[in-house]
């Protein structure tokens, strides 16, 4: 079979211009200023009230910076694993119609050193603003606000030494998350661009080998980071789910986002190779996991509302019935499950790129809403909200996650060229 | 002469052949009434000019039944026949229906599927399915033309077409 991939220019790179740059930088900037005016109006206002609040303490303007802060840790960290994750997936399961989009995913994972610095500060700096069981009162048997749910609990943040004093578990296990998947991430990225000077099949091998132990390690670790980063924060409640219910959440924002930039290089006439065959089944990935995170959150949900145990329901109770907060619920599973849901649905929606740019849109934003819904309840309370701060941080965030992956999207080639199924991409035809 | 009731076939034995002759014979003016495989061809569709199923419309459509019966259903149930108190809730508690609604959904979506795919395709129980050549659930191909609609041409000119594009065997069939 005569190669006709020769026809493309393979050693294509995106190449960053400095326009694109401006504009992501000023929306960083905007960004920027909405949070400063969001964080002068919190301090000037304070929070609704001034009154002491029902563990005695007084509401201060930088514990929703701090849940604003922690937020987006979680999210965009997620979006970046998610990347490297659908890589690994890709070798893992030997597919071929992926390959000529492969560097996008891949690129994500040039967040993961940053967002393992922000969060490890920002647990340092906010620990006690954020986590209930930071606070060693909670430990101590003589304490009036002696808490013996959480004391049974402690062993799990405090193991091995005394409970409320370092949480040398927890710290233990979110440097060594990071450590590895940035060591996974480091070890495919460098084989992947070796394959690109070197060749032969070998590469390959030694990715899906690599991805496979990954993809394992991801599966333990994901859950416990998503126990210990998210479900943690309402330290009483817990749910069997909460692992794959954040999984679900990441997967579908990291497979929208990864859609998002492959139909963006599209217009800017980068990808020649990538046509309508595979813009459909990203577009089919981004269906189907919106209906799979409804799924999981349905499940979670009926769950408890029809067992309707207390210590379960508080949960929901703390969302559903606060004014703050109930409406998100309803934004939430409309952005994330009817909306796509009823505009992907046909064959034509996920193969047009002008469908699927506004869906991946509304989907990133409605994941973040389901992370703002699952951290600020439990940090803030009636306090929260979406405002200015909310609004601000999501743009710096957001703007700085770009300018990292498209940074490092411009320093290598686009296509894997000498990747051994780069042919079959190429044919790839549904 | 009357439509659907004379053809004649070509038969073929390669597929690739077929996908050569579909293009030849529609080319000189003859209309294809259906090509007759024992699998899939792999872009006999396009040859064909066949345009895309509207099978997922029928799909979606009898989902939407499905939604709205299982809805229907249990609100009546539920609030109006027989009122129940079940776990403290409402008499007409939405998240307990979804379930079912869910179930029920897959399910009318899959049935009527299947359901229209079957009429559509003549392999409803009712009436007789036409078998134009036992061969094609076998190793042969067959391409029925039918005489009526081409009737500016003669039969002898499509079954030269027919020998022109290919294929092995020419034959006519008719049926009552």
């Amino acid at each position: 079979m005569a190669h006709s991939t020769t026809n493309y220019n393979l050693d294509q790179k995106f190449e960053f211009t400095a326009t694109l740059k401006k504009s992501i930088m000023t929306v960083l900037v905007i960004g920027a200023v909405i949070l400063a005016v969001g964080i002068i109006t919190a301090m000037v206002g304070g929070g609704h009230d001034h009154a002491e609040e029902a563990g005695g303490h007084a509401f201060h303007w930088y514990q929703r910076l701090f849940a604003n802060l922690w937020i987006n840790n979680v999210y965009f960290t997620g979006i970046a694993i998610i990347g490297v994750f659908f890589f690994a997936l890709q070798y893992a399961a030997q597919a071929g119609w992926s390959t000529a989009i492969l560097r996008i995913p891949l690129s994500f994972g040039n967040w993961l050193p940053i967002a393992a610095g922000l969060m490890i500060l920002t647990f340092f700096i906010a620990n006690h603003d954020l986590f209930h069981w930071t606070h060693s009162y909670l430990f101590d048997k003589n304490s009036p606000e002696y808490d013996k749910i959480i004391d049974g609990k402690g062993g799990f943040f405090y193991w091995p030494m005394e409970k409320g004093t370092f949480p040398i578990f927890f710290i233990l296990r979110m440097f060594l998350f990071f450590g590895f998947w940035v060591f996974f991430f480091n070890k495919l990225k460098s084989l992947a661009f070796e394959e690109d000077i070197k060749g032969g099949t070998g590469y390959w091998r030694k990715l899906r080998t690599w991805s496979a132990l990954f993809i394992v390690f991801f599966a333990v670790s994901s859950s416990v980071a998503a126990w210990d980063w998210v479900m943690s924060i309402d330290t009483h409640w817990f749910s069997t789910m909460f692992g794959w219910y954040v999984f679900a959440s990441w997967f579908v924002a990291g497979l929208s986002a990864i859609t998002l930039i492959v139909v963006f290089l599209k217009d800017k006439g980068y990808l020649e190779m990538v046509n309508q065959n595979h813009i459909h089944d990203l577009g089919k990935f981004v269906f189907a996991f919106s209906v799979f995170w409804t799924y999981i959150w349905f499940s979670q949900f009926l769950l408890i509302y029809y067992a309707n145990i207390p210590e379960e329901s508080v949960y929901f109770v703390e969302r559903l019935q606060s004014d703050v907060y109930s409406p998100f619920i309803f934004v939430n599973l409309v952005l994330n499950f009817f909306l796509p849901f009823l505009v992907l649905m046909t064959r034509d929606a996920k193969r047009h790129a002008i469908f699927l740019k506004v869906v991946c849109s509304i989907i990133i934003l409605g994941h973040w809403f389901d992370f703002f819904l699952m951290v600020q309840p439990g940090t803030l309370g009636h306090n929260g909200g979406f405002g200015l701060m909310e609004i601000g941080m999501l743009l710096v965030y957001g703007a700085a996650f770009t300018l990292v992956a498209l940074g490092a999207l411009a320093k290598k080639p686009l296509i894997a060229k000498n990747h051994p199924m780069l042919e079959e991409s190429y044919h790839h035809h549904i | 002469m009357e439509r659907d009731k004379n053809f004649v076939l070509g038969v073929y034995d390669d597929e690739d052949v077929l996908l050569d002759a579909v293009s030849k014979v529609r080319e000189s003016g003859v209309k294809i009434h259906e090509v007759y495989s024992p699998f899939p061809v792999h872009g006999l569709d396009e040859a064909l000019g066949y345009k895309r199923s509207r099978l997922p419309i029928a799909a979606f459509l009898f989902g939407l039944l499905g939604t709205s019966l299982a809805l229907t259903m249990q609100f009546y149930m539920m609030r109006f026949d027989w009122p129940m108190i079940i776990g403290g809730k409402d008499y007409a508690a939405f998240p307990d229906f979804i379930p079912v609604t869910f179930e029920l959904t897959v399910l009318l979506a899959a049935f009527g599927m299947v359901g229209v795919f079957m009429v559509s395709s003549n392999l409803k129980p009712w009436g007789q399915p036409r078998i134009f050549d036992l061969r094609i659930t076998d190793d042969k191909h067959v391409m029925a033309i039918d005489l009526a609609a081409n009737a500016s041409l003669g039969e002898d000119k499509i079954a030269e077409v027919l020998k022109n594009s290919g294929a092995t065997e020419v034959n006519k069939k008719s049926f009552e």
